[in-house]
């Protein structure tokens, strides 16, 4: 039987589509200092994705952190090739909001159920970003 | 599902299209998707931009690569566009110790600006040029400590911006209206009721400090100020609280509103001496660094004074822009500091320059800013005084 494909509406901030697995975080996250951008790898010491690599997934996560600077850094995971196809947020922020405009990563948050809570990682996610809607296939 | 977007004059409609270039509707679709978020009406038009993540120290090689990138797709700065402070003073690097690598990819940086018409002013106290805004003003300005002292002393209006959203504010003149831009977003939230006497900038800088530990990003109206502060000592205020805090505002002027219910919180003098033993540690120093926000000219002058005719026995580093220095040396105050062995040094500070590759393990601040990235960032030693006492520090 196949898995059944579990449907969540939010808010589109950045559009597009994107699907992949799914790498689930439950802290914030701050790419400056964060998030290597040569490799896509989390860096930030104490991390509960420390050592994993977010590249070609879709990253679900509550927020971002620190500084304006890590849009940048979202723009050179896309420069290195090492970027996620597209990120969830529980409610986001201008520094995620500027990582993703520049670096066209579709961007959805606001779901109608808590995204870290019904997501995890390993899970095959769709994006679409334009209307702000998700589909997860559970693994 | 029912978001409202943010509504666009057809002239906008036709920039987000792609109609004025791919940077232009680039810069664009970044300040729709911010003004979808916070549920902005409409742009508001903004008269200045003051850009952050110039360093190279901070934006590293992603923001290189972006600038590059961004820079080269024809866009230019259409208002009054600004720089934060870079990695090193533009002019004297090489006398200063920075590493050539490090100089090549600041240089790199400027140019892209240079290439978008975005003056290197290279400061974080835009307000002390002929550039501060008026009353009632709004513009995009991206220093927190800028932010705080543009809203609350100069009654001027501005989000605390991104690097990122500043550039595409210089380039669009425009920015959404949503928060600080909005007169009902700019009440205080809190009474900070002030139980001790402020002596010198340090007081006002520990206080800011206290503030934005305890009310995180809310609104302050000070209470209990013995004197209208000098705006050397709101520089200070502003710089410490927008540190610790994203406090994007402080009010100390405007009445208490009965109608409403504040919290109030108290700081005492136990209170300051709380935050100033947190920044610092108990040890000798070989650096004495000031300028954090950038020293004005009467801060300038105080320390030329005191240093006037004496020889520093430790290294004197005083950090301002290159315009204030520029008026400064006309003015004697640069001669007096440099004949004495100290050194005002432009378009950088300590917080944003390679300062461990410079040679400098530890130092002694009147900034807790500066003591609260340094040991945060650059994991350096920081222990605080007095603009003045600090001074006479460098002496002995």
């Amino acid at each position: 039987m196949p898995s059944p494909r579990l449907r969540m509406n939010g808010r589109k901030v950045v559009g597009g589509p994107g699907a992949g697995e799914a790498i689930v975080s439950k802290e914030a996250i701050s790419f400056f200092g964060g998030v290597d951008p040569r490799n896509g790898v989390v860096i930030e010491s104490g991390h509960d994705l420390e050592g994993r690599s977010i590249q070609g997934k879709v990253l679900v996560f509550p927020r971002g952190k620190g500084s304006t600077v890590g849009s940048y850094v979202i723009y050179g995971l896309r420069k290195y090739g090492a970027a996620p196809v597209a990120i969830v947020n529980i409610e986001t922020e201008p520094i995620i909001i500027g990582g993703c405009v520049l670096a066209k990563i579709p961007l959805v948050d606001r779901l109608d159920r808590n995204p870290v809570e019904v997501i995890q990682t390993g899970d095959w996610v769709e994006v679409e970003g334009d209307i702000g809607r998700v589909w997860v296939t559970k693994r | 599902m029912g978001y409202i977007a943010v509504y666009l004059t057809r002239e906008e409609e036709r920039i987000l299209e792609g109609e004025k270039g791919e940077a232009k509707a680039l810069a664009m679709e970044l300040l729709v998707a911010i003004g979808d978020v916070y549920e902005a009406p409409r742009m508001i038009k903004v008269r200045s931009a003051q850009i952050s993540g110039v360093s190279y120290k901070t934006i590293g090689e992603p923001g290189v690569g972006f600038l590059k990138d961004f820079s080269s797709g024809g866009a230019v700065a259409t208002i009054k566009a600004m720089l934060n402070p870079a990695g090193m003073d533009l002019a004297r690097w090489r006398e200063l110790g920075v590493p050539e690598e490090f100089a090549q990819k600041q240089l790199e940086i400027i140019q892209c600006f240079n290439k978008m018409k975005i003056e290197p002013t290279c400061t974080c106290i835009p307000y002390y040029a002929d550039s501060a805004p008026v009353k009632g003003e709004h513009v995009a300005w991206a220093e927190s400590s800028a932010v705080v002292f543009a809203n609350s002393v100069l009654e001027a209006y501005t989000n605390r911006e991104g690097g990122p959203t500043a550039l595409a504010s210089s380039i669009l003149g425009l920015s959404p209206l949503y928060g600080m831009h909005l007169d009902e977003q700019r009440i205080p939230t809190h009474h900070v009721k002030l139980k001790c006497k402020l002596n010198n900038d340090l007081d006002y800088s520990l206080l800011g400090y206290w503030i934005g530990e305890s009310l995180g990003s809310n609104l302050p109206r000070i209470d209990g100020l013995q004197e209208a502060p000098s705006y050397d000592r709101l520089k200070a205020l502003s710089a410490s609280m927008a540190a610790s805090g994203s406090v994007p505002m402080f009010s100390i002027r405007k009445k208490a509103d009965r109608n409403r219910e504040y919290e109030t919180v108290s700081v005492d003098r136990e209170e300051l001496l709380r935050v100033n033993r947190a920044l610092s540690s108990e040890r000798e120093f070989e650096h004495i660094c000031l300028g954090c926000p950038h020293l004005s000219l009467e801060e300038l002058k105080l320390i030329a004074n005191l240093v006037s005719g004496r020889k520093t026995a430790k290294r004197l580093w005083c950090f301002t822009s290159r315009h204030l220095r520029n008026v400064a040396e006309q003015r004697g105050y640069v001669g007096a500091i440099e004949q004495a062995g100290g050194k005002v040094v432009c378009d950088t500070c300590m917080v944003v320059s390679p300062i461990r590759e410079m040679g400098v393990g530890g130092l002694l601040t009147n900034s807790c800013k500066a003591a609260h990235y340094l040991r945060s960032l650059s994991r350096i030693e920081t222990r605080l005084e007095s603009l003045e006492e600090c001074t006479r520090y460098a002496l002995s």
